[in-house]
């Protein structure tokens, strides 16, 4: 796992036939650590980067940065996950895994936004959130919870860029805007591939498999409509030319600010809010449902047998866990 | 003590459908006897997971709940097959649990009180969110909103459905967006975490309830153990990130037996009172960047500067990031 934190993973394997080898080839590209995060992007985007640090309740997570940003002359409020490029960086940036500590910054930067009328980006590339004991102990879920909460009301418009890996709850504490943006080879999850992996096929070997059936890439998300825009990458990706990489991200934000900035902030944040009220798809019953249609008789039978009365009573030993469940 | 049938072979004792292992203590116990006791086991406290029939069944006035909605059922949209298929999956959950998935909400009295009531099932695929139970959570809220009438959630979930990908990742957003709007407009919601209570759940609407009760010794942790372990290898004390773990450490305010559950909320529902008219400073929607602006600063600076007295927390709600 710590081979995957440092971003070795093997040699890239020949996927031109191979749907799955294909899925992996792209998450591989997306977790590649030579790609531009929040500080080298905007180095190239801004003129001006002003970092803030802190909580004001407990630290300084170096695993998210937040700050004010000059770009092309207008003020932004700037917010994003920061991995480290190399093994010093990403120690000391905690291999870009924030604590709560890195949301309650954001939400306390991304206030000043609000109360300071500037626009909100952020950079979304994060495996997920820290997931040891210090993080859950000082209620990372709170802490993700409240900013994603904030920022379903913030009074001010949020463009989203998801620049490598969207993982999970983690990434979503930074995700929630009127624009989401991806990049070509970025993903973005319910859960890691190795996750789902472990938990629904049973073992960590199925990750290809598992991130092909999420549907992880940043084209698959936008057709799903998850990610508005995918901004494709120059060369071999991002990371072979960062500086053409945070040009093409700034003009396409550029050009979603001015859309936003022409609506007024109440019909911003009502759209906003309905961009996300309506998203997952269900259907009213009555209809048979795609479920029944697709079952076989000896699924029906099969599931028919082992129906237990509406309150069944618990196996003994603990803890049953169905399938289904996620764990970041 | 259970009662020992003489004369019979040792494997048919204790027929499964009559008695359940305990296990906390290792007693057999009678079923009907623990229905008796809200399926809490009378030797060592142990709080058996339930259906959420059973739940409501438990909660409100008898007859008095109401359900809505009983016919959002979920879509495969992804065609998700691991070692079975979604539809699969869902199917059998179907048959045993008699839902569509794995929530429940309606209206019902509590104490003779209107509430707006969403009560998760874990025994359908693990109580995992996917679009129908957010969809529900989300409804709930609002009628709460639109009826000024207390929301109480119950929760039992292992988190975000991985068979719905990010559409079920985009159910903490929704959810979290209406619970926005129930605080805007100063409904009260109280949030029960059960066991379990993990991952996208307890990271989103369940962490954030006005009050937080929950029950003894419930999960309640946002990575899970594999997750943790995989990752980082920490080794993780007993007692780590149950219930009483989570009142040391601030973000649970009262475990409450399941035998009190109903009373303490019905005492916390004479506290918490929506006001009649309805926010007085922060209408859920203000007009203009220059009012936002304003009123935030105001809101910040002078809690009261409308007139009215309340507490500081409910006068700014927009702008307000204080305790994060
Ligand atoms: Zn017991």
């Amino acid at each position: 796992m710590v081979e995957r934190l440092l971003g070795r993973h093997g040699a890239v394997e020949d996927h031109r036939d191979d749907p799955v080898s294909a899925v992996w080839a792209h998450v591989q590209q997306a977790r590649n650590l030579k790609r531009p995060h929040t500080l080298e992007l905007l180095k190239a985007m801004a003129d001006e980067f002003i970092e803030l640090h802190g909580d004001r309740l407990f630290g300084d997570d170096t695993a998210i940065v937040a700050g004010l940003a000059r770009i092309a002359g207008r003020r932004i409020v700037v917010v994003g996950f920061q991995k480290g490029q190399d093994t010093e960086e990403n120690i000391r940036r905690n291999f870009g895994l924030p604590h709560p500590d890195g949301y309650r910054k954001a939400m306390r930067v991304m206030d000043l936004a609000e109360r300071f009328s500037m626009p909100i980006l952020t950079f979304v590339d994060v495996q997920g959130a820290f997931p040891g004991a210090a993080a859950e102990e000082r209620g990372i879920a709170e802490a993700i919870a409240k900013s994603v909460g904030l920022m379903t009301r913030l009074r001010t418009p949020i463009v989203v860029v998801i620049t490598g890996e969207g993982g999970s709850g983690g990434a979503l504490g930074l995700a929630v805007g009127d624009t989401i943006i991806a990049l070509e080879n970025s993903i973005y999850s319910v859960i890691s591939p190795e996750g789902c992996a472990t938990i629904l096929w049973r073992s960590g070997e199925q990750s290809h498999e598992a991130a092909t059936a999420m549907k992880v890439t940043a084209g698959e998300q936008q057709e799903l409509g998850i990610v508005d825009i995918v901004i494709p990458e120059p060369g071999d990706g991002a990371h072979t030319d960062p500086v053409e990489t945070a040009r093409r991200i700034k003009e396409v934000v550029l050009e979603r600010l001015d859309v936003l900035g022409r609506m007024t902030i109440d019909e911003l944040v009502e759209a906003r809010f309905q961009k996300f009220r309506v998203m997952g798809p269900y259907v009213v019953a009555d209809r048979p449902t795609p479920p029944q249609e697709r079952a076989s008789i000896t699924d029906r039978l099969r599931g028919l047998l082992s129906t237990r009365p509406s309150m069944p009573s618990m196996p003994g030993g603990g803890h049953d866990v169905p399938p289904g469940r996620e764990e970041v | 003590m259970p009662v020992r049938l003489p004369f019979r072979p040792r494997r048919d004792a204790y027929p499964p459908d009559l008695w359940t292992k305990c296990p906390g203590c290792a007693e057999m116990l009678f079923n009907k006897q623990l229905d008796k006791t809200l399926r809490v086991c009378p030797h060592c406290g142990h709080h058996f997971r339930i259906s959420a029939r059973m739940r409501v069944e438990q909660l409100v006035d008898q007859g008095s709940f109401v359900e809505r909605d009983a016919d959002l059922a979920p879509v495969d949209t992804l065609g998700f097959v691991d070692l079975k298929s979604y539809p699969d999956r869902l199917l059998a959950a179907q048959l045993s649990t008699g839902l569509r998935d794995a929530a429940v909400w309606g209206v019902a009295a509590m104490g003779g009180k209107r509430i707006s009531l969403c009560v998760m099932d874990f025994f359908f695929i693990g109580g995992s969110m996917g679009s129908v139970v957010g969809e529900k959570v989300a409804r709930a809220g609002e009628a709460a909103v639109a009826e000024r009438i207390p929301l109480l959630i119950v929760s039992s979930s292992g988190g975000a459905r991985m068979q719905e990908g990010t559409y079920s990742l985009m159910q903490l957003v929704k959810t979290m967006s209406v619970v926005e709007r129930v605080k805007a407009a100063r409904v009260p919601f109280i949030s029960v975490m059960t066991d379990p209570t993990t991952g996208g759940v307890f990271a989103s609407f369940a962490v954030v309830g006005d009050v937080n009760l929950a029950e003894p010794n419930a999960l309640i942790r946002f990575a899970g153990d594999r997750v943790s372990a995989g990752t980082i290898g920490e080794e993780l004390p007993p007692g780590y990130a149950r219930a009483e773990f989570w009142i040391s450490h601030g973000f649970v305010d009262r475990i409450v037996a399941r035998a009190k559950l109903r009373d303490e909320i019905v005492s916390l529902l004479g506290f918490l009172i929506a006001p009649i008219n309805g926010p007085t400073e922060p209408a859920p929607n203000p007009t203009s960047r220059p009012r936002a602006f304003f009123s935030a600063l105001t809101g910040a600076l002078s809690p009261d500067s409308n007139g009215e007295s309340h507490p500081a927390d409910t006068a700014a709600p927009r702008g307000g990031t204080t305790n994060g």
